[in-house]
């Protein structure tokens, strides 16, 4: 168990549970805003079903007083309001830990919970057997407590009825939706945390909703008295208010990739509603109707209608725009951006698959868009709701024929951030699709980070042309020295073009003629070579760790927040010296860059969340380099630090080639 | 060109080599739309024309105004696009049976919902062409034209009908060869504030030898009194009837869809040309945006600015922060 003080990071790991619909999320939120407001860094994981209600979810929250980007194995605490999250969690609970539950429901038994699996029943059959006692919840209760786990037996119903007497509510089903509040104050009780950070954990999880706000302050209240006057106070681990400087948001990764789509210029987004992409869509539009700032200081060429006008609006919205499917959604980005916009889609694999038609015809005509990829468990249908990174491969080589394209991945909120911004500045330069790799695991989960500064975002918009004096002069696809040629939107005085999926001359119209095409073809896959020169290498991968370390770790994605926080677990124990390269544009692949940091490495071990290793295999294509070890999951749970440093510390000792992680619940 | 001179046909020519079949339906259609253009005397740089996969597709090519030729089935959701992100375009789509009914059925129906201003027109020639003459979704059962090997059996989708019931507000049907009639009918398209649907009955003189030029003109059925043909077509508009809700009644415009639709199934001895249906109280798609947005109207995504002239992004989401902000 993490302790207190000393030089050792403090950690904490909290887990919350219960059916769908019945508030886990924001009783999730309220813990971890709160535990932030009191000083505390957080990383939040949020796993569900492909299930609107009934089905089992949890939250696990890691606080920690230096940054944290992962979740861990162990549990400290198990925060929960109906059986089932015992039964399938108490076994996570280390010894020293607690349990929060229910006192009421200790006569549940585990075979009439319908929602567990039949192979976790037997499994979790088995563990009750091999402790010779029944099988209701105050078995597991009793198992918990032979292993040294603290337990809290909370009598939701009677604390409820009290609640309701001190403010004066008498229908008491008005109350019960707030026993997941309840459960995150017997938390905060228990760590001994402040109290009033819930008031504000509860205006942030239930927003301006004042009324219910007060009323779960007031259960918050009870409850936090109830388990200070009977329980004992030696939970090892406390969470006092601390000092933290840091301007921190908490934020996930749909929220922060929307808010960044804005400040991108983005300004028309449509969507096929799919998990976990449609979260991002529904966040923009909520918020399609923003500020802005330092109009005064606009190009009157790049503007002239707002130069004429003086009648600056000091309003900018954005139109989301919910298609018929994802063929549509594509293709409408692709319009839209054909009008001279920053235009986006967003969506996961299986909308993806139905992208690859627009994606071919947006690089036959340069048209630049950029297509946000939430990847999720695959293929087909596969795990709607659950982690994986699968879709590599496919970002790269969806679509028939040959089209230059960006493909890029971000590691972690911030880079999720920053890198949407430069997805469309990519587009425009190069005139390509750009596909922006996220994945489940970022989108869903939460962290507090600082607030991104964008005291130094350029907005490049490329050869875009607002006008063309010479009438009938202007060609679209006009051959240039580094194949990008000036761009006019739709609607341009004097450079009417003509756009087509077939292949085409200058001017844009159908050519089937053999020179031309090789030219164009040249021109448009020419543009890979430049793109590789323009982009600096510090946006192409990034390294951690001791630089002349014989063990590297290669990965890409959001495996990187696991890894560095598995690294530095692995420092502490004196292993190492261990190097991570992240790749963060996957396409065209930086070969060069790997092979200056990889080339005398004694072992490469890659770390991704699919079967295959498809980044390994990318760059053993691009660069001839092999991974000598392959660390791999894909039980669509995201890699937990613990996890990696255990499989890492298997390759190190024992050299294994290949490791197929299968933590979490 | 200055906005002064007065602009004809030929401004909305392009000198490509046209490469439809000889006296393909296509050639009336192209003309009907370039003279509506011309007669409206919209700048060519400031329409827009969007088409699918297909003979028809050609179309943008060998118009003078910016033409995007783009996916087999897919004109509507790039156009509807283009239009949201500049409303100040005049946009049209155009495409064929197969490529509007078959590939492209789903966006067909979405369309309809939504009554953005644009005009669609669908070349109708019960064939898919450029593949060599398979039946295309308007093409009825028990038909065998002579590309098929056996006799087509699937039922025909009716346009008309299909477009009322998705909530077109403009449906119209045309000739490819009365040219005259057609342009009229696009031009009220384009003048309808709302999505037009223009369905275009053409011969496929290469693979439809059943609906000829000569069987649209009756020359299979002649008067023995005149000793002349009797034309399949009529115009809707010589019967007296009138497709125009007049009023903002639910019920009036329910009266009128059903009636259009009734008279959407004639086929065979009298098949009706013209304006089968308009409905003008149906909110278009930009006053729906600008109910919730009402910004949207005075600056849409097109004119919006994004950046500073030091290429600063000009959104200001310190807003959106501070609701994440974590208060210490």
């Amino acid at each position: 168990m993490g302790k207190n003080g000393g030089k050792k990071r403090f950690t904490l790991s909290w887990m919350i549970g219960g059916a769908q619909g019945s508030g886990v999320d924001s009783s999730a939120n309220l813990f971890a805003y709160s535990i932030a407001s009191a000083g505390y860094y957080v990383f939040g994981k949020r796993e569900y079903y492909s299930n609107i209600k009934g089905e089992h979810s949890y939250f696990n929250v890691v606080a920690a007083d230096s940054p944290v980007r992962s979740t861990v194995d162990n549990v400290h605490i198990l925060a929960s309001f109906d059986s089932e999250t015992v039964f399938r969690h108490a076994w996570e609970v280390e010894a020293g830990g607690g349990i929060i539950y229910d006192v009421a429901l200790e006569n549940e038994s585990l075979k009439n919970i319908p929602t567990i699996e039949e192979r976790l029943k037997s499994e979790i059959s088995e563990k009750l057997k091999n402790e010779n006692v029944g099988e209701t919840l105050r078995d597991v209760i009793t198992v918990a407590k032979r292993r040294g786990v603290r337990t809290y037996p909370i009598p939701y119903m009677d604390l409820i009825k009290k609640t309701g007497e001190i403010i004066g509510e008498k229908q008491l089903t008005l109350l019960l939706r707030m026993v997941n509040t309840m459960a995150v104050a017997a938390s905060f009780a228990i760590l001994k945390a402040d109290i009033n950070r819930l008031h504000r954990g509860l205006s942030y999880a239930f927003r301006a909703k004042r009324a219910v706000v007060d009323m779960n302050f007031a259960a918050c209240k009870v409850v936090y008295d109830y388990v200070k006057d009977n329980f004992s106070d030696d939970f090892p681990l406390t969470l006092p208010n601390r000092k933290n400087g840091e301007d921190l948001i908490l934020v996930n990764g749909t929220t922060i990739v929307g808010i960044a789509k804005i400040v991108a210029g983005c300004r028309f987004q449509s969507y096929y509603p799919i998990t976990p992409a449609a979260d991002e869509s529904v966040y923009i539009e909520d918020k399609q109707v923003f500020n802005l700032n330092a109009v005064s200081a606009l190009d009157e060429y790049e503007y002239p209608h707002l130069a004429e006008s003086k009648q600056l609006s000091e309003k900018g919205h954005i139109l989301v725009f919910q298609s018929e499917d994802e063929l549509a959604a594509i293709d409408m980005a692709i319009g839209a951006s054909l009008a001279g916009i920053r235009a986006a889609t967003s969506t996961s694999g299986p909308g993806f698959s139905l992208m690859a038609e627009g994606l071919g015809w947006a690089g036959m005509n340069e048209v630049p868009i950029v297509v946000t990829l939430f990847q999720r468990g695959g293929p087909s249908t596969g795990l709607p709701t659950r982690h994986e990174q699968a879709d590599l491969l496919f970002a790269i080589f969806a679509g028939h024929g040959e089209f230059p394209r960006i493909v890029m991945a971000s590691g972690d909120m911030t880079e999720a951030f920053y890198d949407t911004i430069k997805a469309f500045n990519y587009a425009e330069k190069f005139q390509v699709p750009v596909i922006h790799l996220l994945d489940k695991s970022l989108a869903n989960s939460t962290q507090t980070i600082p607030i991104p500064s964008i005291d130094d975002v350029l907005l490049d918009r490329g050869l875009l042309i607002n006008e063309h004096l010479e009438d009938r002069g202007y060609k679209r696809f006009q051959f240039t020295e580094d194949g990008i040629s000036p761009r006019a939107p739709l609607g341009t005085r004097g450079a009417i073009f003509w756009n087509t999926g077939d292949e085409h001359d200058e001017l844009g119209h159908i050519s089937e003629d053999p020179v031309i095409r090789t030219r164009m073809m040249d021109k448009r896959m020419g543009k890979l070579e430049l793109i590789k020169e323009s982009i600096p290498a510090g946006d192409k991968v990034a390294t951690y760790g001791d630089p002349d370390a014989k063990d590297w770790i290669v990965s890409w994605g959001s495996t990187k927040g696991p890894i560095l926080d598995a690294l530095e677990m692995l420092e502490e124990e004196g292993v190492g010296p261990i190097g991570f390269l992240q790749v963060k544009i996957l396409h065209p692949f930086p070969a060069e860059l790997c092979l200056e940091t990889l080339q005398s490495a004694r072992r490469i071990i890659d770390i991704e969340q699919n079967y295959s290793g498809q980044m390994g295999k990318l760059m053993a294509m691009e660069s001839g380099l092999r991974p000598t070890n392959l660390i791999l999951k894909y039980n669509g749970r995201p890699f937990t630090s613990t996890e990696i440093r255990d499989a890492v510390k298997e390759v190190l000792v024992r050299n294994t080639k290949r490791i197929v992680m299968n933590r979490g619940g | 060109m200055t906005v002064t001179q007065k602009l004809t046909m030929a401004h909305f020519r392009t000198p490509l080599f046209n490469d439809w079949c000889p006296g393909c339906g296509d050639f009336g259609i192209l003309s009907s739309i370039q003279m509506a253009l011309a007669e409206l005397q919209l700048e060519p740089h400031r329409v827009v024309v969007f088409s699918g996969i297909g003979c028809s597709s050609k179309t943008p090519h060998y118009i003078n105004t910016y033409g995007i030729h783009t996916v087999h089935g897919r004109p509507l959701p790039f156009a509807i696009a283009a239009k949201l992100a500049n409303p100040s375009l005049t946009v049209l789509a155009v495409g064929g049976d197969g490529d509007g009914l078959g590939i492209g059925a789903g966006h067909f129906v979405a369309a309809g919902r939504r009554n953005v201003d644009i005009t669609y027109i669908l070349y109708d020639n019960g064939v898919y062409g450029l593949t060599k003459g398979q039946a295309s979704p308007t093409l009825r059962r028990g038909l065998k034209t002579k590309a098929l090997p056996r006799p087509n059996l699937n039922d025909a989708v009716n346009p008309v009908a299909l477009a009322i019931v998705c909530g077109y507000t403009f449906v119209a049907r045309g000739y490819a060869y009365d040219t005259r009639h057609l342009k009229e009918l696009i031009k009220l398209g384009i003048q309808h504030k709302g999505t037009s649907f223009i369905q275009v009955l053409q011969p496929c003189p290469t693979y439809n030898d059943l609906h000829t030029k000569e069987w649209y003109a009756g020359e299979d059925r002649v008067d023995p009194d005149t000793k002349k043909p009797v034309p399949r077509l009529y115009k809707l508009e010589e019967t007296g009837y009138d497709g125009e809700v007049k009023s903002p009644s639910e019920e009036e415009a329910v009266a009128k869809a059903v009636e259009a639709i009734k008279r959407s199934y004639e086929w065979g001895d009298r098949i009706p040309i013209g304006v089968f249906y308009r409905n003008p109280y149906v909110p278009t798609y930009d006053q729906r945006i600008a109910s919730i947005a009402p910004i949207y109207l005075q600056s849409p995504p097109a004119l919006q600015p994004i950046r500073t002239k030091s290429m600063k992004p000009v959104a200001d989401v310190s807003p959106l922060f501070d609701e994440l902000r974590v208060l210490y």
